[in-house]
């Protein structure tokens, strides 16, 4: 069969409709055929491209992982830093362009695993920036090994007798912390996610939205999940919007009950608005 | 502003010196004996429109630094060894991302826990190797808190110029003790500024370096839309996994060091004229060792000193230079022997290498240095 490029697959002209935020130079990207990373970045640039804000005032940071490699794609200023290390990158980055929009894009392993000091930290600050995390109940880019998010009695290559340990609710765990922001969707809550991605850019604080999200490769396959397209149908046909609720009862349950939605919308003084409250005369001093 | 003298402890003259050439952003955790140059830095940054956070941790601390550098703020961050062992992984970003920032590491006695409160010079390779990959680094010593004070100037210049962490290693002794520091007036220091590029956003690719080597970097938020990664990458940043690029990218990173080591090494030389023995010194070491000379020049000995400012990259030429002609190298150090084996290697058995080592949590007493060198 001859090879079709996206121009034929897709009938559009050429381009991708957001290669304006897009490194299309890069592609190929490394995603594996099934994975839903895309689909979560595709509703982050849609996010960017529907948000009114200039595109040079946004950044992206990531982590290391699959979903670390989002930043490698987008055609923004955009920083792939070291495994959990990119909240207090970003928390750097955003002290010296306080007026840029700062996205946080990675993985549950990098996010709440090896970094989950720094989450929490930053939420509890309410420090301004947006996280998106990819929770893909693994660590997709090692081959699928068990994470704080993996499911008990999951199977992984390094819990081959199934995980005997609980897993975080990572949603839970932000609101606790602080973050005025959170929310979770699956991927195919695309339109939800998307515009949960838009307000999280226009809260003032640390928002956090959870994308569930299918890793058939390494954490699908190892779980006899069944193709892809089964995984993500299955992740939203169990589950149930609950707008509002206590993240504490947003039940993640992958086999029975996934609880969806926005949970928390606070107003909270940021890192920013508090710091400015204990010293004013520095204000004075820049002249504003 | 006039030029003041203070009467200021070490770790303050580092942060004053920080100040001073316009740091605008310290990151850091408090440890034992460097913390005095966190809360230093606490109280002098909100002054001058700067931000001080205290991270959770030595890796957020480092990370942060990277992070507010890259948004174009003077950035610091200082530690003791536990946390310089933290610091490790994104010092190595640091590296490779090509960013400008200061780390400075008061040591103290290790393995681990070690002897919080007490000095060491242990932490000297570990400045230059504790990072995993090869590379090259610059680190600067300081004997003194007006050396502290300003080295800190020197290394956020170096940093500026080379795009990348320098290292300010001084120890427990030098961060604690108070002496007179003079502060000239700001306007009256060099401060080396951001290469910036001039080229517009469709020609300009992050990696192209002028001819030192070196690239000039752009602003975030300014329509660059760069792209920088702790991968392999090419001259756009971009990742490209493969031997040739890694070839390209390290030659760079290795050789805008190298090929620049006559403008970067710095070292001061006592007494050489006449020097058949000549001492090795730095840090707090090159104090005693200055007793030590004067006291082997009273008993008739031909006695020189080099005390070192820039360690890394190590002044291998001079040291080179110098081991054909002298009798004999004398290397007093807070360790079991680490820069000692450079000047073994530089020397090549060309001369007699002593060392004078000690295991920490105390300085040297001169004569305990008097006493090699009168036996050499
Ligand atoms: C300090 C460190 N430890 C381990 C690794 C290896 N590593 C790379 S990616 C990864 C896991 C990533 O998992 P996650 O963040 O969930 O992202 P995903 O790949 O699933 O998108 C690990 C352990 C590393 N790069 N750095």
């Amino acid at each position: 069969m001859k090879k079709q490029g996206i121009k034929e697959l897709n009938g559009m002209p050429g381009k991708h409709p957001l290669s304006d935020l897009l490194r299309d130079d890069r592609m190929p990207h490394i995603w594996c055929p099934g994975c839903d990373i895309g689909t979560i970045f595709a509703s982050c640039l849609t996010a960017i491209h529907e948000s009114n804000i200039d595109y040079n005032d946004f950044a992206v940071i990531s982590g290391i992982g699959c979903s670390g490699r989002a930043a490698g794609y987008v055609k923004l200023d955009s920083f792939h830093t070291t495994h959990g290390r990119a909240i207090p990158f970003a928390t750097g980055l955003k002290i010296a362009k306080p007026k840029m929009k700062i996205i946080v894009f990675s993985g549950d392993g990098d996010l709440f695993t090896i970094g989950g000091n720094h989450f929490i930290h930053a939420a509890r600050r309410n420090m301004d920036l947006t996280i998106i995390c990819v929770n893909n109940f693994t660590y997709g880019m090692t081959g699928g090994q068990v994470a704080s998010s993996t499911p008990f009695k999951a199977r992984t290559s390094t819990t081959p007798n199934g995980n005997f340990e609980r897993p975080f609710n990572l949603a839970y765990m932000a609101a606790a912390a602080g973050a005025a922001y959170v929310a979770r969707w699956t991927t195919l809550h695309v339109r939800r996610l998307t515009n949960s991605i838009l307000e999280a850019f226009n809260k003032k604080g640390f928002s956090f939205v959870e994308v569930i999200s299918s890793c058939p490769t390494s954490f699908g396959r190892k779980n006899k999940l069944g193709p892809p397209l089964h995984i993500i149908q299955h992740f939203h046909k169990i589950s149930v919007i609950k707008n509002s609720i206590h993240p504490k009862d947003a039940n993640l349950d992958i086999e029975k009950e996934i609880v969806v939605g926005k949970f928390v919308d606070i107003e909270r003084p940021t890192f920013f608005d508090l710091w400015e409250e204990i010293y004013p005369p520095i204000r004075e001093k820049r002249g504003e | 502003m006039e030029e003041t003298e203070q009467f200021i402890m070490g770790d303050t003259a580092c942060a004053e010196g920080a100040i001073a050439c316009g740091c605008k952003f310290f990151a850091g955790y408090p440890i034992t004996p460097a913390t005095e140059v966190a809360e230093r830095m606490a109280k002098r940054l909100p002054q001058v429109g700067g931000t001080y956070i205290q991270m959770e941790d030595e890796m957020a601390s480092m990370a942060a630094i990277l992070g507010a550098s890259w948004g174009g703020l003077k950035s610091m961050t200082s530690t003791s060894g536990p946390g310089f062992s933290l610091m490790m992984e994104n010092i190595g970003l640091g590296i490779i991302m090509e960013v400008p920032c200061v780390v400075v590491n008061v040591q103290r006695a290790g393995p681990s826990t070690g002897l919080p409160t007490l000095c060491a010079q242990g932490d000297m390779m570990q400045a230059r190797w504790g990072s995993h990959g090869h590379y090259e680094i610059i680190a600067l010593s300081a004997s003194s808190p007006q050396e502290l004070f300003d080295i800190t100037i020197k290394a956020f210049n170096l940093s500026e110029k080379y795009r990348l962490p320098v290292l300010v290693l001084t120890d427990e002794v030098v961060g604690h003790m108070t002496e007179k520091v003079v502060i000239p007036p700001y306007d009256k220091i060099d401060v080396y500024p951001r290469r910036i590029s001039t080229l517009p956003p469709e020609e300009y690719l992050p990696y192209v370096s002028d001819e030192d080597m070196v690239a000039p970097m752009v602003g975030v938020g300014e329509g660059y839309r760069i792209h920088s990664t702790g991968l392999t990458h090419d001259k756009r940043g971009y990742p490209v996994i493969t031997a040739p690029v890694q070839k390209e990218m390290m030659d760079r990173l290795i050789y805008k060091i190298r090929n620049n080591v006559d403008d970067i090494v710095k070292y001061e030389e006592i007494e050489m004229a006449d020097a058949e023995i000549v001492v090795i010194a730095y840090g707090i070491s090159a104090r005693p060792a200055l007793k030590a000379l004067e006291m082997a020049r009273d008993r008739g000995i031909k006695c020189g000193m080099m005390k070192l400012i820039t360690i890394w990259p190590f002044p291998e030429k001079r040291i080179k230079e110098l081991a054909p002609q002298v009798r004999g190298f004398v290397v007093p150090e807070i360790n079991y022997g680490q820069i000692c084996l450079e000047v073994e290697r530089c020397s090549a058995g060309k001369t007699e290498i002593v060392l004078v080592g000690h295991a920490g949590g105390a300085i040297f007493h001169p004569n305990e240095i008097l006493e090699v060198i009168s036996r050499l």
